[in-house]
């Protein structure tokens, strides 16, 4: 107030319009012109985009192949039986599919397998591991990824936590038209994992792949080998990085190579990764890319759906405006003066 | 010796000076003495004093409170505990501090600081918040009980000593114009026949000062000396709150005195007209009655944040819904599916997914819901209102239209939590004096010898006079006598321009510089001055300059002893017997000395009505001067004293339209022999002991105050404060009701509703009171029961009456108001009748209740804030509104000159009654908007962003994890989405200042409550559940399995959750931007601010140690910003769910527009200033049918020329016609 006062007596401005509210404002307002100009932008903007974004998705070659069924042997009919061969040490469990590329896929050609029905996003899966650990090595505290925290008691298990132990191990060997595909699986994690999350730490006690117990009922997932630092296992880099949802694709390599419409790609899967206990299916999937990412319509149809429906509200509001005009700051509209006729 | 002498000399000359006046009131003998028998020592009676001994109240039992007084909430101790039980009362809080609880076990979602920081956060800015008002609180405790006083040290010293640390059996010595420190028991003053003056406006709003009285016993101790061996004891009742009662004797000298109501100075009253008292602390500090009448200021809360609570446990609910849906689904997927879950290593499972204890697993996860789901409670909403309430309070205290520059006094919201409620205000309760009224009375007009003069013009007159100006062009009105008054009352405003004397405010040529002696009734005239001069009780100072200065009772004899001053009477001096004058009768200023001896003083009383006094002048010529009301005046006129009745008559209905307050002149002349006469019954009525006493005094009274001569009256002008009448024509055309609460008799309060308009000549007036024949029969028999029973009859029947007119009336133009009394009113608050009566006052347009006292004041205001269910402002400004102020909605005070009580109680506090304008119309309709527009808008953002994590968890079988960042989450409320409410909340204006005032029906959107109507909040919450759906199912859909960009990359938690969070940033800070209307930099900074925050805050968290950013390390940089899908999904998804409220927004706009989007179109068309008429018109129109104001009087006034011309108009048709016929 002081200062107030000291301004009033000086005579002066008595104070900041801040103050007094009265701050120099824009005050936009949403007159029927602008409605239809920004509601046709957002339409002629978004349609091409969603074009665009459509013509990118279609031009994406995909080759999706389902094989948890088709490589087990046809004598085994229920995911029950078909758990127990996978199970089984003692069986084969490779498997030969042939398929057809319907169209050139200009290389890199992406490589995923394809889980479906299976939970990275649960929480005690999510929690359970130690980034600590996978940095540096040794982490005192591992608490968070219990129960593969301690192999027999006492031994620290590196990588610890279910997220690494159930690590998906099926693995595929192409060639097309006979001749020997190489999947490259450098370079298909993030740099900034490889560099920053992992650390230069060997695996120490992993349970490698046993048997809990004789029967051998539970198997995780892969082994890992005890020469191979973490930084450099990038299968369990990407595996890491956990899904949002229970239907998800990741990298399993790339093929830096065209492989020309009507070749016969002939895959040898290992198909060992338990999938059967929660009828999850498996696929392999080649796919290209485009600029926007694998194939996917959505977002063209996201963008050509809103632009079309601003399309299609600038004429509704050009359409009802020209029906029931009403000129801006028409007085008439003013409540007192529709009481007034009212009355 | 000689400053003693002096001293002594001084007393004695004192002593002449005043006896004269109380000795009327002094012989009469007080009735309570005797006739109680006295309790003293018993329960509730057990205080001893042992005055002048402090010391022995050291030690128990005599020891009493210190005189410290405190209102403060907290102290250091119990602030903390206290002030968290406060916190956590509220639901919202506990339940965040419960989940905070919970954060620190494994059952959370999120890690513990990301929930217990926020909660820090908000609770301790609340915290900060209530420690800075009640350091505030203690700062003016401070500084009262630092105040100084006399105090008496032993040996007849006297030494100052602050308030503090005056214990009870002090003595203390208290100086003219000083506050009493504590409840005094009264020794001895200045005066020789221990007396003094109180003014007690600080406890019951009276203005009038008090005499109280000292026991006889005590007389003696008139000086510092005379304390040296003083000793006595009281015994007396123990502390209450009753301030007109009081049992106790004083044990002196060996003699039981029994002590009074009389004897006891209470503190907060003020010393007035006598130089100094000395007294005996008998109460101190929180036992004294005025402390002990302060109740806690009552917690009030707006009605929007009860509404809030509502909307919070409707969401409660839901939140305890999606909870309990979420863990029933958790456990049958548990249940049959666990153990499918291999990965999940179900053969050693954690209790909290353990299908073998399904129903521990299921109520964890039901448990862990809870917290998750808290996203659903803002929990930043109170926080971020808080703040904005404390900022929009600055605003208020900061407004310099609201800054009343001659006291230094901004307006000052104390409490910032009503803010809101200011816009919602329906009716306003008003005290009168002090608040409406400055209590200063000037003499305006007279009439003398059948003429009117003087031309001054009323506030209101003014104020209806601007408004005709204004208006007349627009209107066909002929001329007439009504508007040509009004015209010329304006010039009178212009002529005005002289230095103004405090209580004088007359012009008129024809009497002014002594113009009188040539006026043709000289002699009357003179007359009249000299009633004035010499028919009061004032007492004059003069100071060396020779100017005199006068100490009246009321007001209104000040204003007269000034007129007559400035006429040339000058009273300058008043001895036991006799008054002294200078006159001065001639324009060079020479003035004879005059000397007129007064014989008797017959007192004013409210049934008496009138004052006379019987003086002997120069000549031995004896006169009675009567003044008094003009009913009481009139009949007591002698024959030939009526000769200007009729004219007298006129002019007097005319000062009291106009407001004034209006006394009829009135003389007689006595002869030797019959004043004898007189005297003798009078002396014997004056020395009757008993209850005949007055009756007797009375008779003697009335038989001498008779065949009186009329010689004029006077106006006086209540002086209303500046801008009053224009302020509640404001008002009222906002829609606002007004009731006017008043402790003033009917006549004061009846002039004063025509001074502010709130009554006017055609108003047909519906007097509520007691005074009528039956009532006054049945008080005559002595029978209580009965005269109760007739009394309750009466005011039912009047209440009947009254409903009954106003029915028949309905539809047509008259207009009621209501004028009740307060004893009527005692018996209208009863539950079986109040309704009726409440009934009755709204369909009056305005109701004015008069001597209601401050209890009913409140009672009156519960009745109002209930019965009607509407919100009530109280405005009052003495500690009789205390009571009012507390009880309504709303209480403001008026910081004027003095008193403390009504601000400290009020919620507002400001200097002038008419910053009531700025403060409801500007101030309480923005913030009425602001804050429920940010209210809604918190709903929404929260309700978005918490069903996002729902929908989330029927992917993740419901087990809790979220799909966004710990910090994401946390950050969420309090960083990257509340800047902008915030602006919103403190800047928004849907319309500017001017315009508030110039549309007054807009105000009308507030007590409607079109802002924050349940429609209203459904709609945003429907709002929030459709963004929430488009932004989770378009985000989901387009980040499906596939690569999500060119390198092949399939998208995981951390691309999906930083994508939706991304986009639910930009959607829920574009929509405040779609919400509001005003932006000034400070929106842009916030709004655009926050989304590059977010940004930042994304960049450089992704850079810091990943074992901490975990998902979200580089996930920005690396991942996000490269791949143009990103992009482009922040662009359709954040347009897309922000589209269904624009398209709303836009289409409502369009076709269904409200008054303040038309008057933003007009304004930024800019058509209100090409065409001004239009706008002008407009602003005539946008006003609630009024029916008081002076707009309301000027249109009935016209209505009335109107009819009249048009009745003269057909007359002379008719006569025409009739003359064709012929």
């Amino acid at each position: 107030m002081e200062l107030l006062l000291e301004r009033t007596q000086r005579g002066q401005k008595v104070s900041s319009a801040f103050t007094q509210q009265e701050l120099p404002a824009c005050k936009p307002l949403l007159t029927p012109k602008w409605v239809i100009t920004i509601f046709m932008l957002i339409g002629v903007v978004f349609i091409p985009i969603g074009v665009a974004a459509l013509f990118a998705s279609r031009n994406v070659v995909e080759i999706i192949d389902e094989y948890q069924t088709v490589c087990v042997p046809g004598r085994y009919t229920t995911n029950g039986e078909r758990e127990q061969f996978i199970q089984d040490v003692n069986q084969d469990k490779h498997c030969n599919r042939t398929l057809t590329v319907s169209k050139l896929m200009k290389g890199p050609v992406y490589v995923y397998y394809q889980l479906d029905n299976f939970y990275q996003n649960h929480r005690r899966y999510v929690k359970s591991r130690s980034d600590k650990q996978l940095l540096d090595g040794n982490a005192t505290d591992t608490s968070a990824c219990k129960p593969e925290q301690y192999l027999s008691g006492d031994l620290a298990i590196v990588p610890c936590g279910l997220i690494a132990w159930s690590l998906f191990n099926d693995t595929y060997n192409i060639s097309a038209d006979g001749q020997q595909v190489t999947i490259n699986k450098k370079g298909i994690s993030w740099k900034s994992d490889r560099e920053h999350k992992f650390g230069n730490v060997r695996p120490q006690y992993f349970p490698n792949n046993l048997p809990r117990d004789l029967n051998g009922s539970l198997i995780g997932g892969a082994s890992l080998d005890p020469n191979t630092t973490l930084n450099e296992d990038e299968d369990l880099i990407v595996w890491m990085r956990t899904a949002a949802l229970p239907t998800f694709r990741k990298l399993y390599g790339k093929i830096e190579q065209d492989l020309a419409a009507g070749s016969t790609l002939s895959i040898t899967i290992n198909n060992v990764y338990n999938t059967y206990s929660f009828g999850g299916k498996k696929k392999l999937v080649l796919s290209t890319t485009s600029w926007l990412g694998g194939k996917n319509d959505f977002l063209g149809v996201a963008y050509i759906t809103v632009g079309s429906l601003c399309v299609f509200l600038a004429l509704l509001f050009f359409l009802v405006h020209w029906r029931y005009p009403r000129r801006l700051g028409d007085t008439k509209y003013l409540s007192w003066n529709q009481h007034a006729s009212a009355n | 010796m000689g400053p003693q002498r002096a001293r002594q000399k001084e007393k004695k000359k004192r002593k002449i000076r005043l006896s004269k006046l109380y000795t009327f009131a002094c012989v009469r003998p007080t009735l309570e003495e005797g006739d109680i028998i006295t309790p003293l020592g018993g329960p509730g009676f057990s205080r001893v004093v042992f005055c002048n001994e402090p010391e022995r109240h050291r030690i128990k039992p005599f020891k009493y409170r210190s005189n410290y007084v405190s209102t403060t909430k907290y102290n250091f101790a119990t602030f903390l505990p206290k002030a968290l039980f406060e916190q956590f009362r509220r639901v919202a809080n506990l339940y965040f501090l419960f989940t905070a609880g919970l954060s620190l076990t494994p059952l959370t979602p999120f890690t513990p600081g990301s929930l217990i920081a926020p909660l820090l956060f908000v609770v301790g800015v609340s915290m900060l918040k209530e420690a800075i008002e009640d350091w505030r609180r203690f700062l003016q405790d401070r500084e009262v009980n630092s105040r100084k006083v006399k105090v008496h040290s032993g040996y007849g010293n006297f030494e100052e000593r602050e308030w503090q640390n005056v214990r009870v059996g002090d003595v203390v010595r208290i100086e003219k114009d000083q506050f009493f420190p504590a409840d005094l028991l009264f020794l001895s003053s200045g005066y020789p026949d221990g007396v003094c003056y109180v003014e007690t406006m600080n406890l019951d709003g009276e203005t009038n000062l008090k005499l109280k009285k000292t026991d006889e016993s005590t007389l003696n101790l008139d000086g510092d000396e005379e304390f040296q061996g003083f000793k006595g004891e009281v015994r007396c009742e123990d502390p209450n709150a009753n301030l007109y009662s009081f049992i106790g004797n004083l044990v002196y000298d060996n003699l039981v005195h029994s002590l009074g109501p009389q004897q006891i100075l209470l503190r907060d009253s003020k010393l007035r007209n006598t130089p100094f008292i000395y007294g005996v602390v008998i109460f101190s500090g929180h036992d004294t009655k005025v402390m002990q009448n302060a109740t806690d200021p009552p917690s009030k809360r707006s009605r929007i944040e009860r509404k809030m609570d509502k909307i919070i446990y409707l969401l409660f609910s839901v939140l305890v819904t999606l909870a309990l849906i979420g863990a029933i689904v958790f456990g049958i997927r548990t249940k049959f599916h666990m153990e499918d879950w291999w990965y999940l290593r179900p053969d050693e499972p954690s209790p909290y997914f353990d299908p073998n204890q399904l129903h521990l697993a299921v109520f964890l996860q039901f448990v862990t819901a809870l917290i998750m789901y808290g996203y659903l409670i803002p929990i930043s909403l109170y926080v971020s209102i808080e703040i904005v309430k404390v900022l929009q309070a600055m605003f208020i205290n900061q407004d310099t239209h609201m800054y009343y520059e001659e006291l230094d006094k901004p307006a000052s919201a104390r409490t910032s939590n009503l803010n809101e409620e200011l816009g919602q205000v329906d009716t306003i309760l008003s005290d009168k004096t002090g608040t409406l009224t400055c209590n200063q009375m000037e003499f305006l007009k007279c009439s003398i010898a059948g003429v009117s003069y003087g031309i001054g013009v009323t506030e209101v007159e003014r104020a209806t006079a601007k408004r005709l100006q204004k208006s007349i062009a627009g209107i066909d009105v002929f001329h007439s006598n009504e508007t040509d008054a009004f015209l010329t009352g304006e010039t009178g405003v212009e002529m005005m321009e002289k230095p103004h004397i405090k209580g004088f405010n007359f012009k008129d040529d024809r009497l002014m510089n002594w113009n009188w002696l040539s006026q043709p009734q000289s002699a009357i005239i003179g007359m009249f001055f000299r009633i004035l001069a010499i028919c009061q009780t004032a007492i004059p100072e003069e100071d060396h300059m020779g100017n005199v200065q006068y100490e009246a009772e009321s007001p209104d004899e000040g204003a007269f002893v000034v007129a007559a001053r400035e006429f040339g009477f000058k009273f300058f001096k008043r001895t036991q017997t006799s008054v002294f004058l200078r006159e001065t009768l001639d324009p060079t200023g020479k003035y004879v000395e005059r000397e007129y001896k007064l014989l008797n003083l017959l007192e004013f009383n409210s049934t008496r009505k009138r004052m006379s006094v019987v003086m002997k002048d120069e000549n031995e010529q004896i006169f009675l001067f009567c003044k008094g009301a003009d009913s009481v005046i009139f009949e007591r006129l002698s024959k030939a004293g009526r000769e200007y009745e009729e004219a007298t008559k006129v002019h007097l209905a005319k000062y009291g339209d106009a407001g004034l307050r209006t006394l009829a002149l009135a003389y007689r002349k006595l002869d030797e022999a019959a004043y004898a006469d007189w005297n003798d019954l009078f002396i014997k009525a004056k020395t009757t002991i008993g209850p005949d006493r007055e009756l007797k005094l009375d008779e003697a009274a009335d038989s001498i105050e008779r065949e009186l001569i009329l010689v004029g009256a006077t106006a006086v002008e209540d002086k209303l404060q500046s801008g009053v009448p224009e302020c509640i024509d404001k008002l009222a055309l906002a829609g606002l009701k007004i009731w006017v609460l008043t402790g003033d008799k009917m006549e004061t309060a009846i002039n004063i509703g025509f001074a502010c308009s709130l009554l006017r000549q055609d108003m047909k007036q519906i007097i509520v009171s007691l005074d009528n024949p039956e009532v006054t029969a049945a008080g005559d028999l002595n029978n209580k029961e009965a005269f109760l029973k007739v009394c309750k009859e009466s005011i039912l029947e009047q209440l009947t009456r009254g409903h009954q007119e106003v029915s028949v009336d309905a539809g047509s133009d008259a207009v009621y108001a209501l004028v009740i009394d307060g004893k009527a009113l005692g018996y209208a608050l009863e539950d079986d009748m109040k309704e009726k009566f409440l009934q009755l006052a709204i369909r009056c347009a305005s109701v004015i209740c008069c001597r209601v006292s401050p209890k009913q004041k409140a009672l009156v205001t519960r009745l109002v804030k209930e019965g009607k269910g509407r919100t009530t402002l109280a405005v009052g400004d003495g500690a009789n509104d205390v009571g009012m102020i507390q009880e309504a909605d709303i209480g403001v005070g008026i910081s004027g000159v003095e008193g403390m009580q009504a601000v400290m109680a009020s919620d507002f506090a400001i200097a002038q009654f008419r910053f009531l304008e700025r403060l409801l119309i500007v101030h309480g309709h923005w913030c009425y908007k602001r804050i429920s527009t940010m209210v809604c808008y918190f709903f929404y953002k929260n309700i978005m962003f918490g069903l996002t994590l729902f929908y989330f968890q029927a992917y993740s079988n419901f087990t809790g994890q979220t799909l966004y960042n710990d910090w994401f989450m946390s950050l969420f409320n309090v960083f990257f989405t509340s800047l902008p409410v915030l602006a919103l909340g403190v800047f928004e204006q849907d319309v500017s200042a001017d315009i508030c005032l110039e549309f007054p029906t807009i105000y009308q959107q507030g007590p409607k409550n079109m802002f924050f109507s349940w429609a209203r909040i459904e709609r945003w919450i429907a709002n929030g559940v459709s963004s929430s759906i488009i932004v989770f199912f378009l985000t989901v859909n387009i980040f499906q399995h596939h690569a999500f960009r060119e390198s092949g990359e399939t998208a995981g938690f951390e691309v999906l959750g930083a994508t939706m969070y991304t986009v639910i940033i930009w959607a829920v800070n574009c929509q405040i931007a779609l919400a509001t209307s005003y932006f000034t930099w400070i929106q842009h900074v916030t709004i655009w601010g926050s989304i590059s925050l977010w940004y930042i805050f994304l960049m450089i968290y992704g850079v810091i140690n990943p074992v901490i950013s975990s998902t979200a390390y580089m996930v920005f940089i690396e991942t996000l910003a490269p791949s143009p899908i990103f992009w482009l999904t922040t662009l359709v998804v954040g347009l897309a769910c922000n589209l269904p409220y624009f398209v709303l927004s836009v289409f409502q706009r369009q076709f269904w527009p409200m008054d303040h989007h038309i008057i933003q179109e007009i304004k930024y068309l800019k058509r209100d200033t090409e065409d001004p008429e239009m706008w002008a018109k407009e602003m005539k129109k946008a006003v609630e049918k009024a029916k008081i104001g002076f707009t309301a009087r000027f249109e009935a006034t016209i209505k009335q020329v109107r009819s009249k011309v048009h009745r003269r108009q057909t007359n002379k048709k008719h006569s025409h016609d009739s003359h064709e016929l012929q």
